[in-house]
């Protein structure tokens, strides 16, 4: 009942941030740890575009179009940044990539340090502006009960609607499906990669973006967020992006519902469910077999 | 064999050396050397080819082993502490790495990033039990018997934890060059030909994973007694980040190279912090990368490239 | 080979010889005197953190301009408790080692205070804590090295529930929303502890103990909205008491149950129009910048004055609690110096001049127990009131409760001595009948 509506909106803005990352997965094959840091500055750069157009404002469209305007910048520049660097190692081993994008990731952790500083940024007019709803006697806050999720809804649905019906879309399912073939049959694929690293990285941020007005913006929620969308992504199957909503969706009800039963359990759960995804189904829940390459 | 014993007398020399020289640095090059051993246990696995964002938990087992154990009888000898806190972990690493050996690659890591984030959680969780996050506390043993002041705790200590690197580096290093080591590292080339030879991937990955979980234990019950404090921080991913830094550092080439890269990885993390503070994890980021595209298998790396111009050698 | 051995030989010999070699004893007055002060520099307790620093500086810079101790300066190196217990564990020995600190200030967080405690008694280094509540840092130790410049939660929590009941003599049901460390675990236990002994009747609906430094109570709030208690209680303080006053505010639940913030003070600047009215707020002392009997104080009113022109912000209590810490530093080295003949005194002879100490902060003076290092002060506690003059809240139905009445008896366990409260002890408090 109510631990349904807050686990709803924790869900939305997981899958925000696990799409990005298994996107990115999809295409480039490799798991990009510094995928928090956008998340982080995303958040960031959001709370700053709003603080910069009007702390205290009334304006509901320019807080939005702060948050949206934030989550693409970041997504932008940092994503060809990482892409840029990926470059360079793109024919090492995936391992060593992975530790490229590990090693991006603290540099990027102390640039927002740099950048921003250390003291907690709060920026949540957005919040207020979009009013509450009341609920079987409980008062809920609209932008976290419809916004957020519809926000991911939307994205969700757009996104399908892009890789199915444009031809750009369809490419780069060609080039996650098989990039060899793909690149034999006139794909671009390089250039195809680079498009899809940065949707994944706005995504990302837009994730961050859509939750600074709910949370303090302080060091290190990047690397927190970073192991959940692991588990969200590694439990939905890499690449995999209907399976990561549904996943999302698990993990956000499951760890709302510990609040209400069990609430020393909630920040466990997300991890416990990973485990058993892993131990039962190594894959992921939703990936396709695949043929065994010898 | 030469190799090993140039490493051994030179590590020794170092640390010696420093410590004699600023006896404030004992404590750090002691913590310095107990990453080393946990960042020694990942190269086991990088021989395979596998690498594991979990293997904190080990080291997390271990110290809130030793923790718990102190509390509990504290008349305990600290050698008593370490060799059960090593063997806490062993046990887990074999129970663990029963279920984790079945999987390669990403989900290899995945699995042990995310069992080492449930660990991690339901340590800082239960503060009735395990102090929550601000961890346990562990109160000075007696060593072989002797009680120690804080001076000759330190520097016993730091000898103990020296000759144990030393007799792991002799320990590792003939465990590669041991048919099950050389076996390990096929793994990594081909699997299924291993197979095809006979031979069981999966309980060679095992053995590998249960020594990696040993010297991990081993490192956690050191750090645990030096620190005189077990955090669930000992058990978060980004300590098992740091393993794998110093582990690429240092390279898989020699057992040695992981405790060099421990010792470079802790005071580039000191004077770092001191010249540019606030930029040290930029700085160590930037090294990462610098490394992995000159240096892919590390410092040790090095040396194999000189053997391999020399003849190959032993 | 034979090179080899001789350089190992050698090498063994030095590190024999200086190992044996014990440290030097400075007792001739040095040219400076490194101070290590432990405070959040980052994260979301910095905004309870970084006002204490200001202080501090403005302190130091006052002390220094005017000679120093003695003649010697004090040179302050501060060290940020954001990097976790376990490098700040490191950097504590470093600071105490490398640089030789002579007297540590340590810390904010209780669970810090736990650890470091014992670290500083075995360097042998005068530590003050100077901001932590827990009891349990010093109570079943015979520190001698440990000092605390204010009251502990015992203090804090048995007075806070004295007002809770002169405010809100009936109420039912009750929850509690602490932060998930020492502090939010203690304190809850001793505030239950003695709720149980003066007001046997009140049931507790709900514990939820969020992580230190949590950034979203929605699930909390939501669960309080559901439960809806009389009165809500939390002693949590920084960014996470602003977040959840915030989130709180935003749906309702002021208006559903009485909250009371047992450290709220600190907050009241920075949540302005958040915090409604009617709100049970808590100082840690009489640490208030509006404080009744020393508003108009002349070295209180300077330093308000001095810091709202440094910083843009009224001081808070971590402010007072610094300089409560401070003035007792001097003090003591004072003391010492009288007592050890005009000379520099040592370590030993240094935390010997803290017992018993006397001295003033800002506000009202601070006496330390000479049995166990433990500080009394007066505890200060009002209501959330609209002021005209300021754009955030300020309190009223302000009510004083002295120190003595409601602490631990030295050498005594809390838990047993809580078990020995009556509600008689209620009588003995009363506001102090003065509209701010």
């Amino acid at each position: 009942m109510l631990a349904l509506l807050d686990g709803v909106s924790y869900a939305g803005l997981l899958f925000l941030v696990a799409l990005g990352l298994t996107f990115i997965f999809g295409v480039v094959r490799i798991l990009n740890v510094a995928h928090g840091s956008l998340y982080a500055c995303g958040g960031y750069a959001a709370a700053t575009l709003g603080l910069w157009m009007g702390q205290g404002g009334d304006s509901l469209a320019l807080s939005l179009g702060a948050l949206l305007g934030g989550a693409l910048l970041v997504g932008i520049v940092l994503g060809t940044v990482l892409m840029l660097l990926l470059r360079q190692f793109q024919d090492r081993d995936p391992i060593l990539q992975l530790l490229v994008t590990f090693g991006a990731f603290m540099i990027f952790e102390d640039l927002q340090r740099m950048i921003w500083g250390t003291q907690p940024y709060f920026v949540s007019d957005v919040v207020n502006q979009m009013g509450t709803s009341e609920l079987l006697g409980v008062v809920y806050m609209n932008y976290q009960l419809l916004f957020v999720p519809g926000a991911a809804v939307a994205v969700y649905l757009l996104l399908q609607w892009f890789l199915r019906r444009t031809l750009m879309g369809r490419q780069i399912v060609a080039v996650t499906h098989d990039r060899e073939v793909a690149t034999a049959m006139g794909i671009n694929a390089k250039r195809v990669a680079y498009l899809t690293f940065v949707v994944g990285a706005m995504l990302g941020s837009l994730g961050g973006a859509l939750a600074s007005p709910t949370t303090s913006l302080v060091p290190g929620i990047g690397a927190d967020m970073i192991v959940l969308s692991f588990a969200v992504v590694a439990s939905a199957g890499l690449g995999q992006i209907s399976g990561a909503l549904i996943v999302a969706l698990m993990i956000g009800l499951a760890r709302s519902f510990c609040v209400y039963l069990m609430p020393e359990m909630e920040v466990v759960m997300p991890y416990v469910i990973m485990v058993l995804v892993l131990l039962m189904r190594p894959q992921g829940l939703f990936t396709v077999a695949q043929a065994r390459r010898i | 064999m030469r190799y090993t014993i140039y490493g051994a007398v030179a590590l020794s020399v170092v640390v010696l050396g420093l410590a004699a020289a600023f006896p404030w640095l004992k404590l750090p090059l002691i913590l310095a050397l107990c990453y080393g051993l946990a960042a020694l246990g990942i190269v086991v696995l990088l021989r395979a080819g596998q690498i594991s964002f979990g293997h904190a938990m080990y080291a997390c087992i271990a110290g809130y082993v030793v923790a718990y154990l102190s509390q509990r009888f504290p008349h305990l000898d600290g050698f008593a502490l370490i060799g059960l806190g090593t063997l806490a972990s062993l046990v887990a690493g074999m129970l663990i790495g029963a279920f984790v050996v079945r999987y390669r690659e990403i989900f290899f890591g995945m699995l042990n990033l995310a069992l080492s984030m449930v660990l991690f959680t339901l340590l800082g969780k239960f503060y009735a039990y395990t102090g929550g996050t601000d961890g346990l506390r562990v109160g000075r043993p007696t060593l072989l018997g002797v009680e120690l002041a804080r001076n000759g705790f330190e520097t016993a200590l730091l000898v103990l934890v020296l000759v144990c690197s030393l007799l792991v580096i002799w320990g590792v290093q003939r465990y590669f060059r041991s048919s099950a080591g050389e076996a390990l590292m096929a793994m990594k080339s081909n699997e299924m030909r291993l197979e095809y030879l006979g031979i069981s991937a999966k309980k060679l990955l095992w053995q590998g994973y249960v020594l990696s979980a040993g010297l991990c234990g081993l490192s956690g019950a050191l750090f645990g007694l030096s620190q005189g404090l077990v955090t669930p921080e000992m058990g978060y991913w980004l300590r098992s980040g740091e393993f794998v830094f110093i582990a690429i550092l240092g390279g898989s080439g020699h057992a040695v190279g992981a405790f060099v890269g421990a010792l470079l990885y802790e005071f580039l993390k000191m004077y770092a912090a001191v010249l540019v503070s606030g930029a040290w994890q930029l700085l160590l980021g930037a090294t990462l990368i610098v490394i992995i595209y000159f240096l892919p298998s590390g410092l040790t790396g090095l040396l194999r490239k000189r053997r391999a111009a020399l003849g190959g050698e032993q | 080979m034979f090179k080899r051995t001789a350089m190992t030989a050698g090498l063994f010999a030095f590190t024999l010889a200086s190992l044996a070699s014990g440290p030097a004893f400075a007792e001739a007055k040095p040219a400076s005197l490194p101070v290590g002060i432990t405070t959040f520099m980052s994260g979301p307790a910095s905004v309870f953190g970084m006002p204490a620093k200001e202080a501090a500086q403005i302190y130091l810079d006052e002390l220094n301009a005017a000679g120093g101790i003695d003649g010697v300066k004090v040179d302050p190196i501060y060290i940020d408790e954001g990097v976790g217990g376990d490098r700040l564990l490191s950097e504590y020995r470093r600071v105490v080692q490398e640089q030789g600190a002579k007297v540590m200030l340590a810390s904010i967080s209780s669970g810090n205070c736990n650890t470091l405690a014992p670290v500083a008694e075995d360097l042998k280094v005068v530590n003050i804590l100077w901001d932590c509540g827990t009891e349990k840092a010093i109570e079943g130790h015979q520190y001698q090295y440990i000092v605390r410049s204010q009251a502990n939660a015992v203090t804090e929590m048995v007075a806070s529930v004295l007002y809770l009941l002169k405010m809100k003599p009936d109420f039912k049901t009750i929850a509690v929303v602490n932060q998930d460390y020492a502090w939010g675990r203690d304190s809850w236990d001793i505030f239950q502890s003695t709720l149980k002994a003066l007001k046997p009747d009140v049931q507790v609906v709900a514990e939820l103990f969020p992580k230190f430094g949590a950034s979203d109570f929605s699930a909390e709030v939501s669960r309080l909205q559901v439960l809806r208690p009389d009165v809500v209680l939390s002693t949590s303080w920084g960014g996470d008491l602003d977040t959840f006053v915030r989130q709180a505010s935003q749906r309702g639940l002021f208006k559903t149950s009485r909250f009371f913030l047992a450290l709220g003070e600190s907050s009241l600047e920075r949540l302005g129009s958040s915090l409604p009215d009617g709100v049970l707020i808590g100082a840690r002392g009489d640490h208030y910048f509006l404080e009744p009997r020393y508003v108009n104080d002349p070295k209180h009113k300077a330093f308000v004055e001095k810091y709202k022109a440094k910083t843009g912000v009224y001081p808070i209590y971590s402010v007072y609690h610094m300089m409560q810490a401070l003035d007792a530093m001097t003090a003591a080295y004072k003391k010492a110096i009288a007592a050890n003949g005009g000379q520099w005194p040592d370590e030993e002879q240094l935390a010997k001049a803290f017992r018993g100490l006397e001295f003033r902060g800002l506000t009202s003076p601070v006496t330390i127990r000479p049995e166990d290092g433990q500080g009394l002060e007066d505890q200060l506690f009002g209501t959330t009131t609209t002021s005209p003059d300021y754009k955030f809240k300020v309190l009223k139905d302000i009510m004083i409760v002295p120190a003595l009445l409601v602490t631990t008896p030295a050498g005594q366990a809390t838990p047993e001595w809580l078990k020995t409260l009556k509600p008689e002890l209620l009588d003995k408090v009363s506001l102090l009948d003065k509209q701010q």
